[in-house]
């Protein structure tokens, strides 16, 4: 980092947003062999409208001419498009590197040594437990299996450093030292990011949510940890450094929709991030006749959210600064105001609001590509 | 490598510069880091470096002297050189 002096802290220049996003999220299909309970996109059935390989295509071409440096592909489960490895090869050889999410299913040795082969390609595998148990009752039986066997393949080709990703829960936040030793093993890095109530984590948030002694738990760990990736997802545990007097998680300490992030869902639909597929975060299609580059300059929604936030109810809470109220999405999908706190703020600061949310009266997701009948129960008691 | 301001440097080539309002977001591609180049500036002289015989050269042009600032530039390229952003050059200047 520089520090030539005369210029504005970069985080206040960030939120005015830029000309491209850093980071953006493309999921390729709402197709899934899986139904994991908490998908953030209600992933399941394809769409009959997703993007053709030649809009694909095209889409990596404008990514490229904006110098989008890399992509984060995911779904659904992408490797069940036909043209994923098409698609793939078209985005690393023009410039635009790509990290994939992947259950794994497909995985298998021969799609290991075609990615071992890419320039600029990263692969993440979800796990959400270190054991069948803990793993299945969110993600689906044999989930935990196709995992660790496609971690396997990418070990036993020498791929180095891909990514095994976590969503935290109540139920394996005591296992974070077991999937660092899983990671360590594979010659792999460990990424841990929070639960959202996004997709079907309506349903299962409340089940699946950190307790507050857990939250401090993952903050403490992450500090102790600096080489586990986080996505900076847990910004809004900063405000213990209140309580700590120490420092701040490392990253960037903002919400980043619609100013530095941004996701494309299969259909072209954008949306402000991964964690708001829902109409009134929905900034335009890339089929627009001005195509991505006219959406993330020009659409009102974002805009909107490049305008300096108020503090709302936060405003009075010393520890505001820390934690920049938290995450917009989560408060959204849980009923909360957006210039209130996170409903997992640490000083307990919405639990009252939270409780007052009535039953149902909650945003739900505005699209939902759900196989029937396909999503899993969380099996798994409440801990605490 | 560390950095020093008597040798020639440039941007390497496996970093795309992408100019932005604040400066520039740069992209180590082997790396996969991001790094943020926070004056309009320092992407010039970074982009300027190859053309002179020196990083110091290639400060002096585009620093005033008399601001005072040449310092700041000089830990602001050290910093850059240590994440691979800009790196050695061994042949001397066309």
């Amino acid at each position: 980092m520089s520090t030539i002096p005369k210029t504005p802290p970069l985080v206040e220049q960030l939120k005015g947003g830029l000309d491209a996003p850093i980071c953006l999220t493309w999921e390729l299909t709402y197709a899934c062999n899986l139904a994991c309970v908490h998908c953030l996109s209600s992933s399941g059935r394809r769409d009959p409208k997703e993007l053709t390989t030649a809009e694909a295509k095209d889409l990596v071409d404008q990514l490229a001419a904006l110098q989008v440096f890399y992509v984060n592909i995911g779904g659904g489960e992408p490797m069940l498009r036909k043209d994923f490895f098409e698609i793939v090869e078209h985005s690393v050889t023009n410039g635009v590197g790509v990290k994939f999410s992947t259950n794994g299913t497909y995985l298998d040795r021969a799609a290991a040594e075609r990615l071992v082969e890419l320039p600029y390609l990263d692969v993440q595998i979800s796990l959400d437990g270190m054991t069948p148990e803990v793993n299945d009752a969110v993600r689906g039986e044999g989930s935990h299996a196709k995992a660790i066997e496609a971690m396997g393949h990418l070990r036993d080709v020498g791929f180095e450093d891909f990514k095994i990703s976590i969503v935290c829960t109540r139920h394996n936040v005591d296992q974070l030292d077991e999937f660092k030793a899983l990671a360590d093993d594979h010659g792999a890095q460990l990424r841990i990011t929070r639960l959202r109530p996004s997709g079907r984590g309506v349903d299962s948030y409340h089940d699946l949510r950190l307790t507050n002694p857990q939250q401090r738990q993952v903050f403490h760990w992450i500090l102790d940890h600096p080489d586990v990736l986080t996505g900076d997802s847990f910004f809004h545990l900063n405000a213990l450094t209140t309580e700590t007097g120490g420092p701040n998680l490392p990253g960037l300490n903002m919400c980043g929709a619609g100013r530095v992030v941004c996701l494309i869902d299969p259909i072209g639909d954008v949306y402000a991030c991964p964690f708001v597929i829902h109409d009134e975060f929905l900034a335009g299609n890339v089929r627009d006749a001005g195509g991505f580059a006219g959406v993330w300059r020009e659409s009102t929604l974002f805009t909107e959210l490049r305008e300096p936030t108020s503090a709302g109810a936060c405003a009075s809470c010393g520890s505001y600064d820390a934690c920049q109220g938290g995450c917009m999405a989560t408060k959204f999908f849980t009923g909360l105001p957006l210039d209130g706190p996170d409903p997992d703020c640490i000083h307990g600061h919405a639990d009252e609001a939270l409780a007052a949310v009535t039953a149902g009266s909650a945003p739900r997701p505005s699209q939902d590509h759900s196989r029937p009948g396909a999503a899993v129960p969380v099996a798994l008691t409440r801990k605490r | 490598m560390a950095f020093d301001p008597a040798d020639r440097y440039r941007l390497s080539p496996r970093v795309g510069l992408r100019p932005e309002p604040f400066g520039a977001l740069a992209y180590h591609y082997d790396t996969r880091r991001l790094v943020f180049l926070k004056s309009n500036d320092l992407v010039a002289l970074v982009r300027s470096l190859e053309r002179h015989d020196s990083a110091a050269a290639a400060i002096d042009a585009v620093v005033d002297p008399a601001t005072g600032r040449r310092s700041a530039y000089v830990t602001a390229l050290a910093s850059l050189c240590e994440s691979g952003v800009v790196e050695p050059l061994l042949e001397p200047a066309a």
